[in-house]
């Protein structure tokens, strides 16, 4: 049981992390219109309620936010423990919109393809565009991150654990070594 | 929270937390129903045969829509059509089936035991449509999920089960699963028709439907068979809808708000009246239109890895 | 041909002997025994630390033949027999045809003398295809060699039609064996009506169904004076019946088999098909009550209803699946079995199957004394083994014992003095 943990980022680091993004899909997208933000559970959808508050206190615009369970998308159905399913929650249609996916961290990508083909069964999205807090590296598909968090070099054992409080607010980023 | 069962055979064999998790997942899957696009690639190159040895719209047709919305390729045998006409044994007909490696077999029979029987000698999953007068545990599960929906829990509820309890599976299946999440079970009906010993099974017996509706939170009518009349177990239908038809009247006895149930088909004016099957209390419709998300669960969750365990 | 079973444990009910003996055969006969026999010519058997006793009857048995070969026939149904310590086997008369004629009786009997191991007794049909109807010329039969007439399987539901055959057999001194059970009231059943009917969803018999038919056959009994003789009964009700009759002087005995000592209904649970009897299996309560109807003497005789079948008969659907175990390779064994549990005593074990089935068919065997043909069984009580149907000489393998553990293995089975059986 000789595993280590690095504190990667902290809480403030992860809001410095996150305004910059604000920032930058503000700036890609020439404001708020038609932007949706879509996090993709477990914690991909605290990060969008997240950047959706930031992105009120610069612009003053509510963003609308919703939450895309993918798990119906997955392709390792039956190599992977079964999960409860989160339901999806969107208060709105994709269709024309310009969608940023939001997750925690970016591994193989897989995940990714799977969102897409779920965004793509719930309607016709202008564009898609994908946020990630960190990016470990080890894509398997051709996927590529719009806006990053934070680039961490990993092993392909070791793993990276974005933690919450109790209101959903990010507090760290540990990388764990086996 | 994991979910290890290989097979769906009966309610019996499904703990608290199990049944939790398939209407929890059965959210999720309801939600898929509303879309434009109602389907899901998540069995994908999954093959699903529904083999059907009982004539059956309402159940074989749910699961096929259940099976098409997660995307497996959905494949019908019916006893009509099959070589059972031709004196095959199940165990062959199982055995050929399952030589062209289907994943899932969802399997109704006349015989109880039939589910069990396929799941100890086949490798896929079984799911039991209904073996018998034994189970017929997806229709539980989506009354159960009706009841969740309309009233947010299960546990303290008091469920009133009104009909053949003898020959129906769908009494022992809600029988179990109700006794399981900790609501209150009453069985009624004629004499010739309630089995020795079921109150062991944790629920209070009556032979007065009155007695038995008196406060009760939901009241679930059971199908009579039309070809028992006449017969030593009911002498007509007019003297069974007399004593064990839920009308208007009846109703009243019940809570005020309580739910109007029946797995269909309906025998209206035997076991229950129209002004019943039509009235504001019944959530007979929503029944049917949930028992699609109930079986995309059973599906999906019995398509996942499991550990040696039935 | 002298043969001596030297220092074997000689347990002989009929005699109320329990020591240890040696036991000279000459000809196929006990000649004579004693503490220590010596004779040069003779054959040694050594049966030190083993018990000798008088060869196992089984009065119900069936053994297939002729008509349903594939299930049994009589070379196997014998072999199984003489495998499990059994000297002699009667066996029912349901075959195909019913032997309910002559022909079929005298085909039994010669098809015994030439492939048949063991002693074979037939048992003839009262009514004529077994379909409760007519009556079998039962003169005819006894004097061809049945031992006893039974609708085994059926009950004789017409009353007039019992009585009239208990009437018409008494002047030819062999008994009615009936198979109990009303069938009006187990239509459609297969297996005991109770909590785990219900629980699984399967039509349930009643134990009325046996209660009342063992009570109208006793009373018919009574009335007419014939000897008769229930086949297996399961429930707390026929023992009380009987126990009744037999203290008011009714010429009733009565049997119970190995499997209705043993299993209750629970052991239907997962449908094994292998639990599906008629009688059906029953409660703790019933088994109780055999026991104790064993211990008081109500039930004279264990028999197994060896019921063979073919796989193909029992790896259906539960309702579909035929009744019925086979038994003469596991009944010694479960027999000792309540031995072990102190329902019985060993020489109360033996009498209740060897004494008790030769008192109760007046068959020839049951007893070790001087003159009597050599049908010894030699067994080790204690030593255990495992149930592997696989193993049985029985062409069926039908039996809910698979895998146990049971005490009591048969290390040879002489018939007439002939090595029958031995363990190898």
């Amino acid at each position: 049981m000789s595993h280590s943990e690095t504190l990667i980022l902290d809480g403030a680091a992860i809001r410095r992390a996150l305004t910059r993004i604000s920032h930058e899909i503000l700036e890609k997208n020439k404001g708020t219109k038609d932007l949706v933000l879509l996090g993709i559970p477990t914690g991909g959808d605290y990060l969008a309620a997240e950047l959706a508050a930031i992105i009120a206190g610069i612009e003053g615009v509510e963003v609308p936010y919703g939450v895309l369970d993918i798990t119906l998308y997955r392709d390792d159905l039956s190599h992977k423990t079964i999960r409860p399913l989160r339901k999806t929650d969107l208060p709105f249609s994709p269709d024309d919109r310009r969608v940023v996916m939001v997750d925690e961290v970016l591994f193989t990508g897989r995940t990714i393809r799977a969102a897409m083909d779920a965004i793509m069964d719930l309607g016709r999205p202008r564009s898609i565009q994908l946020a990630v807090l960190i990016d470990r590296g080890h894509r398997e598909l051709p996927i590529r991150p719009d806006y990053v968090g934070r680039n961490v070099p990993t092993s392909r054992e070791e793993e990276v654990h974005v933690d919450f409080d109790s209101n959903h607010k990010p507090i760290g980023v540990r990388l764990i070594k086996p | 929270m994991t979910f290890l069962h290989k097979h769906i055979l009966g309610t019996r064999q499904l703990s608290a937390q199990d049944i939790t998790m398939i209407l929890d997942t059965a959210e999720s899957f309801k939600e898929i129903n509303t879309r434009d696009i109602k389907k899901v690639p998540t069995l994908r190159g999954k093959t699903v045969v529904n083999l059907f040895y009982e004539a059956s719209t309402r159940t074989r047709t749910s699961f096929e829509i259940a099976e098409k919305r997660l995307s497996a390729d959905a494949v019908n045998i019916s006893a009509s059509s099959s070589s059972v006409v031709k004196g095959e044994t199940l165990e062959d007909t199982a055995r050929n089936i399952e030589a062209m490696r289907p994943d899932i077999i969802v399997i109704r029979h006349s015989a109880s035991g039939a589910a069990d029987y396929l799941a100890r000698r086949l490798d896929c999953s079984i799911i039991n449509a209904g073996d018998g007068a034994h189970e017929h545990p997806s229709q539980a599960l989506l009354d159960l999920f009706t009841m969740r929906q309309h009233r947010g829990r299960i546990r303290g509820l008091t469920v009133t089960i009104i009909g053949d309890i003898t020959h129906s599976r769908v009494a022992r299946s809600n029988l179990f699963a109700l006794t399981t999440m900790g609501a209150r079970v009453r069985l009624a009906g004629p004499g010739t028709m309630i089995p020795p010993g079921i109150e062991k099974l944790g629920c209070e017996v009556f032979t007065s439907m009155e007695e038995a509706l008196a406060g009760a939170d939901v009241v679930m009518m059971l199908r009579i068979q039309l070809e028992r009349q006449g017969r030593s177990l009911l002498p007509s239908l007019r003297e069974y809808a007399r004593f064990y038809g839920l009308n208007r009247d009846k109703l009243q006895l019940a809570r005020e708000d309580a739910l109007v149930m029946h797995p269909g088909p309906m025998n209206r004016g035997v076991e229950i009246c129209s002004d019943v099957a039509d009235g504001g209390q019944n959530v007979i419709l929503e029944q049917v239109e949930n028992g699609v998300a109930v079986r995309m669960a059973l599906l999906y969750l019995v398509s996942g890895p499991v550990a040696d365990n039935p | 041909m002298k043969t001596v079973i030297r220092k074997g444990r000689v347990v002989d009910p009929s005699r109320g002997r329990d020591e240890i003996l040696d036991i000279l055969i000459v000809d196929g006969f006990i000649a004579r025994q004693g503490g220590s026999i010596a004779d040069d010519d003779a054959e040694v058997i050594d049966a030190e630390g083993l018990v000798v006793a008088p060869g196992l009857i089984d009065i119900h048995v069936h053994l297939r033949d002729p008509g349903q070969e594939y299930k049994e026939d009589i070379a196997s149904g014998t072999r199984a027999a003489a495998a499990g310590g059994f000297t002699a086997v009667a066996c029912m008369p349901n075959t195909a045809p019913v032997n309910d004629t002559l022909a079929v009786t005298e085909y039994i009997k010669n098809r015994s003398l030439r492939d048949g191991l063991v002693r074979v007794y037939p048992i003839g049909a009262i009514t004529k295809g077994l379909k409760g109807e007519t009556l079998v010329e039962m003169g005819e039969l006894t004097a061809a060699g049945c031992v006893a007439f039974s609708d085994d399987g059926r009950w004789v539901a017409d009353g007039d039609l019992m009585r009239r055959a208990l009437e018409y057999v008494k002047p030819f001194g062999v008994p009615l064996v009936s198979h109990a059970e009303d069938t009006t009231l187990t239509a459609g059943g297969v297996m005991n009506e109770g909590f785990v009917a219900t629980d699984l969803g399967l039509k349930g018999i009643p134990w009325v169904a046996e209660d009342a038919a063992v009570f109208r056959d006793v009373m018919l009994a009574a009335l007419t004076g014939t000897r008769l003789h229930i086949c297996h009964i399961s429930t707390r009700g026929s023992v009380d019946i009987i126990r009744g009759a037999k203290m008011a002087g009714v010429l009733v005995t009565c049997e119970a088999t190995p499997h209705h000592l043993t299993l209750s209904e629970e052991a239907v649970r997962g449908y094994d098909t292998n639990a599906k009897m008629s009688p059906p299996l029953r409660l703790q309560e019933d088994i109780e009550a055999l026991w104790r109807g064993l211990a008081d003497g109500t039930i004279d005789v264990i028999a197994t209803d060896h019921a063979p079948h073919h796989r193909d008969e029992k790896n259906v659907e539960f309702n579909l699946a035929l009744n019925g175990i086979v038994g003469l390779e596991t009944a010694l064994s479960l027999t000792l079995r309540l031995v072990e549990k102190k329902v019985l005593t060993l020489s109360e074990a033996v009498d209740k199957l060897s004494c008790g089935p030769a008192r109760v068919l007046s068959l020839p065997g049951g007893s070790l004394r001087d003159g009597a043909a050599a049908d010894i069984v030699i067994f080790d009580p204690e030593e255990k083994w495992t149930v592997d149907p696989r193993g049985f000489l029985s062409k069926g393998r039908n039996t809910p014992f698979a895998g146990w553990e049971l005490p009591g293995v048969v290390h040879r089975t002489l018939v007439g003095g002939k090595t029958v059986f031995c363990r190898t």
